[in-house]
């Protein structure tokens, strides 16, 4: 096979040989541009959706161990700042609610939309979707193994959070068991945002900047009684997600919750999250294949 | 048979007996990258077209190299075979599927080594490949028995528990390796994998590729641009200049290209003589990079310069000189190639 690229060779040192390429170079019934007729292999099993949503999950959880954990506590440092900050202005009622709860929800939208949105920036900047794009994983599986990794890691810190503001406000804890409603759903809604965002930027930067803004504006929409604000400032805080899982949380605390306003609420961030994770998903299949 | 773009409209191109055998086929295949407008701090890039008109041809079994400098195309060529990325115009044929029409079919058919690690770089090497077995579609006892084995085959067991972020360079890099050798594929897509490696880990490497080339008659495309790594480990070669294909075969047929020649390197003490005539005459056919001169020369003029130097007034500003056969790299230069950038090491 050794002189078959002599031709090859010709050209290149000398392009006008080339018109002329010796005999056995140009073997007859040869086909250019055409793929040659075989039987196409057998493809291997692409994996499934529910355990390779389960592979990531663990494999992002993993990741917990080696670089959150200090953003984590930074997340429940955080928050826990705020609400002894606001101790000295808010005097119990329904602004020590919205207070716990603003807090506590912020803990979910640090970790599942400011953190995921840079995960994922960072990951499609610096070629790392390709590990995922070249293996025969569904997307969606990707987008909500690790959705689902970063809510769950918000959970010790929401508790952590709404354990000690009810103790510093003096608000009854026997609704917290609510938090097993709230942190999944208005962590899929954040985590689905967190997500797109960090897919749909189309530099690294701007993903980091779009999760601190969102983040921002949990905390400022979130933690301020809305009672304070401006109409303007109401309406935009009704647009954020996160909202609402703070007005179901808010709502337990009181000594006879409207459970239906508070499915409400929740029943939002499912929809959300629903929708954010679906254009998260094209966003990955996107980002993906360019 | 495989063609460079110089003889694309000729008509050479596979021989349709050996069409069975051919693994992955690519044929006229185009990318283009769009211009780049310049925003501050970042210089506007005009339209780079980083694959022109690229044809080959992979055979079963076959260990093939693309082999360029730095931005030569090659890895842009890998994008589009492993579907991460469409032609502008081409076709590539994988295993009988057409990739540019089925892109999601390249990850069912091929295991893909890209050049990054973030997905990985804060999992433990056992996770990472264990991970990527189960994404490969092994249920979770399989891929437990594919890691242990993988990880034991390449001396990983030690440190499987240790996430890749703390390995030194070459140990992340083998543990990468490991995660594409996961859930056997017919077809291994390696781009640069010894990056960083330590002889021993090199070893390990193409011990591991040759097992599966013998067993289950693999087939490896391997992009590389260190030219002692193409000429012991490739089966054949394409050599990429500047988005084509301008030249591909064994390593020792390339090598026989340009066999009449030898590759005389002078190093001088301080600075040439240039004062001797017979210095200054060869001045003009040296390649000079500060006080190392890299010449090309027919085997009896090489003979004639060494004799004239080492025996001659030159030879006390003399500090080294080899006298070698060519290697690819001298191919690469008498084919036309016109970027420096490729590492012999």
């Amino acid at each position: 096979m050794s002189d078959r690229s002599t031709g090859a060779v010709r050209a290149a040192l000398a392009p006008d040989a080339a018109a002329t390429p010796e005999p056995e170079v140009a073997p007859a019934g040869a086909t250019v541009g055409r793929a040659p007729a075989a039987q196409p292999a057998p493809l291997a099993p692409g994996a499934r959706f529910f355990p390779s949503l389960a592979a990531v999950y663990r494999a992002q959880l993993s990741r917990a161990r080696v670089a959150r954990i200090p953003l984590l506590f930074v997340a429940t440092f955080q928050s826990v700042g705020i609400m002894i900050l606001m101790r000295g202005v808010v005097d119990g009622g329904s602004e020590a609610r919205a207070v716990v709860a603003g807090s506590s929800v912020l803990v979910v939208a640090f970790v599942a939309l400011n953190l995921l949105a840079q995960y994922f920036g960072q990951l499609r900047a610096g070629g790392g979707l390709d590990h995922y794009a070249t293996l025969p994983v569904p997307p969606a599986s990707v987008v909500l193994g690790a959705a689902a990794a970063y809510a769950s890691f918000t959970l010790p810190g929401t508790l952590v959070t709404a354990v000690f503001g009810c103790l510093l406000f003096g608000l009854p804890m026997g609704g917290l068991w609510i938090l097993a409603a709230v942190v999944p759903l208005a962590g899929a809604a954040l985590a689905g945002l967190g997500a797109a965002l960090g897919l749909l930027a189309p530099r690294q930067e701007l993903a980091t900047l779009a999760g601190q803004l969102g983040m921002s504006a949990a905390l400022l929409l979130g933690v301020l009684p809305p009672e304070r604000m401006p109409a303007l400032i109401v309406w935009a805080r009704d647009l954020l997600p996160s909202t609402y899982g703070v007005e179901a949380f808010a709502r337990t605390f009181e000594p006879e919750p409207d459970w239906a306003a508070v499915a409400f609420d929740l029943g939002v961030c499912a929809a959300v999250g629903v929708v954010s994770l679906a254009v998260a998903t094209r966003a990955y299949r996107r980002a993906s294949v360019r | 048979m495989s063609t460079g773009t110089a003889q694309a409209q000729d008509g050479t191109a596979a021989a349709a007996g050996a069409a069975s055998d051919v693994v992955c086929a690519v044929r006229d295949l185009v990318k283009t990258y769009p211009a780049v407008r310049g925003r501050r701090g970042a210089p506007a890039l005009p339209e780079t077209r980083a694959n022109d008109g690229v044809t080959l041809d992979v055979r079963r079994g076959e260990i093939f190299g693309l082999l360029g400098p730095n931005g030569a195309g090659k890895s842009t060529l890998v994008r589009q075979l492993t579907g991460l990325m469409r032609p502008d115009s081409g076709t590539v044929t994988l295993l009988g599927h057409d990739l540019v029409r089925h892109p999601g079919r390249a990850s069912r058919l091929l295991a893909y080594l890209g050049q990054e690690s973030t997905a990985l770089d804060e999992l433990t090497v056992s996770l990472a490949a264990e991970t990527t077995g189960r994404l490969r579609g092994l249920d979770l006892r399989a891929a437990r028995a594919a890691r242990d084995a993988v990880l034991e085959e390449l001396g990983l067991t030690a440190i499987a528990e240790r996430p890749l972020k703390k390995l030194s360079g070459g140990q992340r890099r083998l543990a990468c390796f490991a995660t594409a050798l996961m859930g056997e594929r017919p077809v291994l897509v390696l781009d640069e994998p010894t990056t960083g490696m330590d002889p021993v880990a090199r070893r390990a490497v193409w011990a591991a590729v040759d097992r599966r080339r013998a067993h289950h008659g693999a087939t490896v495309l391997l992009v590389t641009h260190n030219v002692i790594e193409a000429e012991t480990v490739l089966d054949r070669v394409a050599v990429i200049d500047q988005g084509k294909v301008i030249a591909c075969d064994t390593p020792a047929a390339l090598k026989a290209q340009v066999s009449g020649e030898v590759r005389l390197e002078l190093v001088w003490r301080e600075s040439a003589p240039l004062e001797v005539a017979e210095v200054d005459r060869l001045r003009a056919r040296a390649v000079e990079s500060g006080r190392r001169w890299v010449l090309r020369l027919a085997p009896d003029e090489a003979r004639a310069a060494v004799a004239s130097i080492t025996g001659g007034p030159a030879f006390a500003a003399l500090d080294d000189f080899t006298l070698a056969t060519p290697s690819l790299e001298d191919v690469y230069l008498a084919l036309g190639g016109r970027t420096k950038g490729l590492v012999k090491s």
